[in-house]
C-alpha cells in the first residue's frame, strides 16, 4: 500500500496542504540556490583572483558604500516578505479548523495514543479516515507533551495536558501513512507511532461496519451527565435548576460573575468541569464542586461532546453517524479508563 | 607612528617575563587576577567538556546507524542527546568564544591592562567550575533524560532522572555568563587606551559587546526558570503542572525567551571572530565596518522578539505564530547584510590563505546554509511540517558547529602566536581545517533530508527506509571526529616543538599584534596611543611593513 512521492526525496503526498508545503519549500530551495550560487562564486572568484601576490601587501583602501548597503537590505528584505506571506497562508489554513469536518478524539499517553470515532469506534496507533473528507482532531493528553506528526499529511500539532489542541487535514489519496510523536515525551518517545490508513469511502464504510463498538461521544457522556457523574441533577430540571443552563451556550459568549464575558467553547466548558469555581456563570453560585480527579481526559472528551450536542451541534458526527451500525449500549468495547494525570506519575 | 617600541616585530628572544613565565606555581594560576591566565583556564575546561560532548554524539551517531534500538537502550539513548545538549551548549558553545577568546584578548584589542574587573572576572571562572563540576556529577549519578529543553510537565514530574541537580548546574553556570557580559561592558565603556574610539573598535570587540547585552538581559530569565522549575518539582506549587494548576506552555515561553536569545550568544561571538579573519587576511578594511557592527547589535535586540518561533505547533494562537514569523524573517536581514560585507571585504584585497583563513571561508559556506535554512524554519507553514524533525537538527548543528564552532576554531588558530608564542604547523592545520569542512557537510546535510521526509527528532529508532541517509550522517561524523581531534595533536605539538612565531606574524595593525607574544601580564609596557582607523593596513597604522617586505624576501633568498 506503501506509496513513495513523484519527487525523489520527498515524502509521500497525501493530503490538500501536501502540494502547498512542497511548493513552498521548492520556492525556498530556489530562492536558497538562487543566494547560494552567486555569493559562492563571488567568494571563490575573489579569493582566487585576489590571492595574495606579495607579502605584507598594502591594496587600495576602499570606504563601504551606502547604496550596495541599502540594496543588499532591501533585496532580502523583500523576499524574506515572500517567503513569510506564503508560510502565512499556509499556516492560516492548517490551523483554522472548518466547520464541516469529521471529529476524531484523540488522547496521548505515554506511549500510545488512544483514538475514538465520533462514532464510536477506538482505536490505538492507528486512525482510519475516508479520502477526501475534512477530518478534525481534537486532541489532549494525559501526561505529558506529545505531537500528533503526519509526514505525508505535512501537518502535526502539539498536544497538551490540560487543554485540547486542534488540527484538521483531508487525505487526498488511499495509503499507509506514518505516524508519529514528534514532542518528546520520555522513554519509549520513538515507540510512540503507528499508521494513518487513508480509505476509499467505501471501505472506510466497511471498517466502520467491522468495528461495532460502544456507545458515540456524545451518547457516553450523556450517560455520564445523567447517571455516573450527576451532573444532571443541577443542570437539568428547567427553570429553577441550580447549575448554569447548558442548552443552546456552545460557541455563544456567556456573562460571568464580576461582569466579563467569556465564549464557552470547549475549552471553557473543559475548565469548568475541572474547575468550576473559576468562571462562574451570572446569575449562579459557586456551588459546584471539582471533578478533577474523578473524570479521565477520554469522559471529559465524551461530556464536552455531549455538552456541545445541547446546542444542536451535532454536525460533525451526523453525518457519519448514518454510516455506522445502531449505537450498542454495552460498554465492554471500551478502553480501560485512564488513571487520573494527577496520579499518572510513576 | 608613535609608540613604535610596542610594535617591534618578529624576531623575540629578549628574556621578558611574560603573563605564562610569571609564576609558576598552582596558586599563581588559581589566584591570579590576568584574564589571559583565566582565558586559559576556560580554553583547559572548555575544551574536556567538548571533549565529553562529543563523545555523546559518537555514541548518538552510532546508535542511529541502524533502524532499530540496538547499541543503547531507549533509556540510555534518551540521556546521550539530552546530556550531549546540556553539555555543549551550556558549558560548551555559550563560554566558548567570549570566555577564551574574548577573555584573552578583548582588553588587549582595546589597549587596556585587564578587564574593568579582575576578581569578578576570577570568580565568574569560579562559578562556572562550580556549576559544571555539579552538572557532571549529576551526569555520573544517573544523569538526565528531559531532552537540553527540560519541557513540562516531563520535567517537573514525570523525569525520575537527576533534574534538579543539573537544573542547579545550569543555574549556577548563568552567573557565570551574566559577570563575564557584565565585566565587558564595563570594560568597553571604559577602559578603551586614548585614540580608541568606539569606531576604532575592531568588530570582534563590537560582536562581543552585542553578546553581552544579551547575556545579561537573558540569562536571569532562565535563572528564574530554573528556579520555578525547582519550586514545582520540590514543593510541588502548579506553575507548570496542569495538574495542579500549572501551565506547561508558560514554560516554553520563558524558556525560550532566553535560549533563542541564547542562539545569538552562541552565534555572535563567532562573527565577531570571522569579521576579523576576513579583514585581516585580505588585508583589507572590512567593508561596510558600520553596517557590519549595527547588524550585531540589530541581532542581539530582535532576537528577544523572536522566541515564539519555536512553538509554532505548541497550540500558541495563529495570529501569535503570524508575528513571531514576521519578526523572524527581519532578523535574517541583518545577518544577510554580514555575509555580503565579508563576501565584499575580500574583492580587491590580498587573500591569503593561511588556516584561519580556511575556517573563515568554511564559516561562510556553512553559515549560508545555516541562515537560508533559517528561512525555512521561520516560513511558518512550512515549519509546521518541518519542526521536531531533523531538519531542525540540521539547521542548528550548521549555525552552531559550522558557524560558531569553526570560527572557535578559526579564532584559536589566529589567536595561537599569540597566546602561546609559538606556530602550529600550517599544513596540518590546513588538513585540519577541510576534513573538519567535508566531515560536517557529511554528517550534517543529509538530516536536511531526513527531515524533510519527516524523521522525528530524538528519537533512538527510526523506519528502516531512512536508514541510507542516516549511514552517510554517521560516517560523516567520524570525518568530522578526526578533523576535530587533530588540532588537539599539533597544536600540543606546538606548545613543545613549535617555532617562535614573533609578535607579529602575519604584519597585521591590530593592538594585540602589536605587543609580546606571549604578553606581558600588564599587556603593553606602555600604554598605546591609538592613531589609526580599526583595519589600517597601509602606512598609516604606524607598522614597518617596508622593513617586513625586505626580511620576507631576504629570508626567501636565503
Amino acid at each position: 500500500m506503501q506509496t513513495s512521492s513523484w519527487v525523489p526525496l520527498f515524502p509521500d503526498s497525501a493530503s490538500t496542504f501536501s502540494w502547498q508545503v512542497d511548493a513552498l519549500y521548492a520556492y525556498l530551495i530556489l530562492i536558497s540556490v538562487a543566494f547560494t550560487i552567486p555569493i559562492v562564486v563571488a567568494i571563490f572568484f575573489f579569493a582566487i583572483k585576489y590571492r595574495e601576490r606579495e607579502k605584507y601587501a598594502t591594496p587600495e583602501e576602499m570606504h563601504g558604500s551606502i547604496v550596495l548597503e541599502t540594496v543588499w537590505s532591501i533585496i532580502p528584505f523583500v523576499i524574506s516578505m515572500t517567503i513569510f506571506l506564503g508560510g502565512a497562508i499556509v499556516y492560516y489554513e492548517q490551523y483554522r479548523v472548518p466547520d464541516d469536518a469529521m471529529d476524531v478524539y484523540v488522547v496521548g499517553k505515554q506511549w500510545m495514543w488512544k483514538i475514538q470515532h465520533g462514532t464510536g469506534q477506538r482505536e490505538i496507533n492507528e486512525l482510519h479516515v475516508p479520502v477526501g473528507r475534512k477530518v478534525k482532531l481534537t486532541m489532549t493528553t494525559e501526561d505529558v507533551l506529545h505531537d500528533f506528526s503526519i509526514p505525508a499529511f505535512r501537518t502535526k500539532a502539539d498536544v497538551v495536558p490540560g487543554r485540547y489542541t486542534y488540527m484538521w487535514f483531508e487525505a487526498t489519496k488511499p495509503g499507509k501513512y506514518h505516524l508519529y510523536c514528534a514532542e518528546y515525551c520520555g522513554l519509549n518517545h520513538s515507540g510512540m507511532g503507528g499508521w494513518v490508513y487513508v480509505m476509499e469511502q467505501r471501505d472506510f464504510d466497511n471498517w466502520l461496519a467491522g468495528n461495532v463498538s460502544g456507545q458515540t461521544p456524545v451518547e457516553q457522556g450523556k450517560d455520564l451527565f445523567q447517571n455516573k457523574l450527576g451532573c444532571a441533577s443541577c443542570h437539568a430540571g428547567g427553570a429553577d435548576q441550580r447549575g448554569a443552563k447548558l442548552e443552546g451556550i456552545f460557541n455563544k459568549d456567556v456573562k460571568l460573575v464580576g461582569g466579563a464575558t467569556v465564549k464557552a467553547d470547549e475549552a471553557y466548558i473543559r475548565n469548568s468541569i475541572l474547575n468550576p469555581s473559576a468562571q462562574v456563570v451570572e446569575g449562579y453560585q459557586p456551588i459546584m464542586p471539582t471533578f478533577k480527579g474523578q473524570v479521565t481526559e477520554e469522559q471529559l472528551v465524551s461530556l464536552v461532546a455531549y455538552i456541545k450536542s445541547l446546542s444542536g451541534d451535532t454536525s460533525p458526527t451526523s453525518q457519519s453517524q448514518a454510516a455506522a451500525p445502531a449505537a450498542n449500549t454495552s460498554a465492554a468495547n471500551t478502553v480501560a479508563p485512564a488513571k487520573p494525570a494527577a496520579n499518572a506519575n510513576k | 607612528m608613535q609608540n613604535v617600541d610596542a610594535i617591534e616585530s618578529g624576531i623575540s628572544g629578549q628574556p621578558k617575563v611574560n603573563y605564562l613565565t610569571n609564576g609558576f606555581t598552582l596558586k599563581s594560576w588559581l589566584l591570579t587576577k590576568d584574564h589571559k591566565r583565566i582565558a586559559i583556564m576556560y580554553l583547559i575546561t572548555i575544551s574536556l567538556f567538548f571533549l565529553a560532548g562529543g563523545l555523546y554524539a559518537s555514541a548518538i551517531r552510532l546508535e542511529l546507524l541502524t533502524p532499530e534500538t540496538d547499541l543503547l537502550t531507549s533509556a540510555t539513548y534518551n540521556k546521550v542527546f539530552t546530556q550531549h545538549g546540556i553539555l555543549m551548549i551550556f558549558f560548551f558553545l555559550i563560554p566558548s568564544i567570549p570566555a577564551v577568546l574574548g577573555n584573552f584578548l578583548l582588553p588587549i584589542m582595546i589597549g587596556a591592562k585587564d578587564l574593568a574587573l579582575p576578581r569578578v572576572n576570577l570568580l565568574s571562572l569560579y562559578i562556572y567550575w562550580v556549576g559544571g563540576l555539579l552538572t557532571v556529577y549529576a551526569l555520573l549519578q544517573g544523569g538526565v533524560d528531559t531532552g537540553w529543553t527540560f519541557y513540562t510537565p516531563y520535567s517537573t514530574t514525570f523525569s525520575n532522572s537527576y533534574v534538579m541537580a543539573v537544573g542547579l548546574g545550569i543555574f549556577i553556570n548563568g552567573f557565570s555568563s551574566i559577570l563575564t557580559g557584565l565585566n565587558f561592558i564595563v570594560t568597553i565603556h571604559t577602559m578603551r587606551a586614548p585614540g580608541m574610539t568606539w569606531f576604532r573598535l575592531p568588530l570582534f570587540v563590537w560582536a562581543n559587546y552585542a553578546t553581552s547585552l544579551v547575556m545579561i538581559l537573558g540569562t536571569p530569565v532562565v535563572a528564574i526558570t530554573v528556579l520555578l522549575l525547582a519550586i514545582e518539582r520540590t514543593v510541588k506549587v502548579g506553575i507548570f503542572d496542569p495538574s495542579i494548576g500549572g501551565d506547561p506552555i508558560l514554560f516554553q515561553h520563558l524558556f525560550w525567551f532566553y535560549s533563542h536569545p541564547a542562539v545569538y550568544i552562541m552565534i555572535l561571538p563567532g562573527m565577531g571572530v570571522i569579521s576579523e579573519l576576513i579583514s585581516n587576511f585580505s588585508r583589507k578594511k572590512i567593508f561596510g565596518y558600520e553596517f557590519i557592527a549595527f547588524s550585531s547589535i540589530a541581532i542581539a535586540v530582535f532576537g528577544f522578539l523572536v522566541w515564539g518561533h519555536h512553538m509554532f505547533v505548541s497550540g500558541q494562537s495563529i495570529y501569535a505564530g503570524l508575528v513571531f514569523s514576521f519578526l523572524t524573517m527581519v532578523v535574517a536581514v541583518p545577518s544577510a547584510i554580514k555575509m555580503f560585507n565579508w563576501t565584499a571585504t575580500l574583492y580587491k584585497g590580498s587573500v591569503s590563505y593561511d588556516t584561519p583563513m580556511l575556517y573563515a571561508l568554511g564559516f561562510m559556506g556553512l553559515f549560508l546554509i545555516g541562515g537560508l535554512t533559517g528561512l525555512f524554519l521561520g516560513s511558518v507553514g512550512l515549519t509546521v511540517h518541518l519542526t521536531d524533525t531533523y531538519f531542525v537538527v540540521a539547521h542548528f548543528h550548521y549555525v552552531m558547529v559550522g558557524g560558531q564552532v569553526i570560527a572557535y576554531l578559526g579564532g584559536i588558530h589566529y589567536w595561537w602566536p599569540k597566546m602561546t608564542g609559538k606556530m602550529y604547523s600550517e599544513f596540518w592545520g590546513k588538513i585540519s581545517a577541510m576534513l573538519v569542512f567535508i566531515g560536517f557537510n557529511l554528517t550534517f546535510f543529509p538530516q536536511f533530508i531526513l527531515g524533510y521526509q519527516g524523521m522525528p527528532r530524538r528519537y533512538a529508532s527510526y523506519p528502516p527506509e531512512l536508514q541510507v541517509l542516516n549511514i552517510f550522517s554517521t560516517a560523516g561524523a567520524s570525518v568530522l571526529g578526526v578533523g576535530l581531534l587533530m588540532p588537539v595533536v599539533y597544536l600540543g605539538h606546538s606548545l613543545i616543538k613549535g617555532k617562535p612565531a614573533g609578535d607579529n606574524p602575519w604584519m597585521l595593525p591590530g593592538l594585540e599584534w602589536r605587543t609580546s607574544s606571549p604578553p606581558p601580564t600588564e599587556n603593553f609596557e606602555k600604554m598605546p596611543v591609538v592613531t589609526w582607523e580599526a583595519y589600517e593596513f597601509g602606512e598609516e597604522s604606524g607598522l614597518d611593513l617596508e622593513s617586513a617586505r625586505s626580511r620576507n624576501s631576504a629570508a626567501v633568498v636565503s
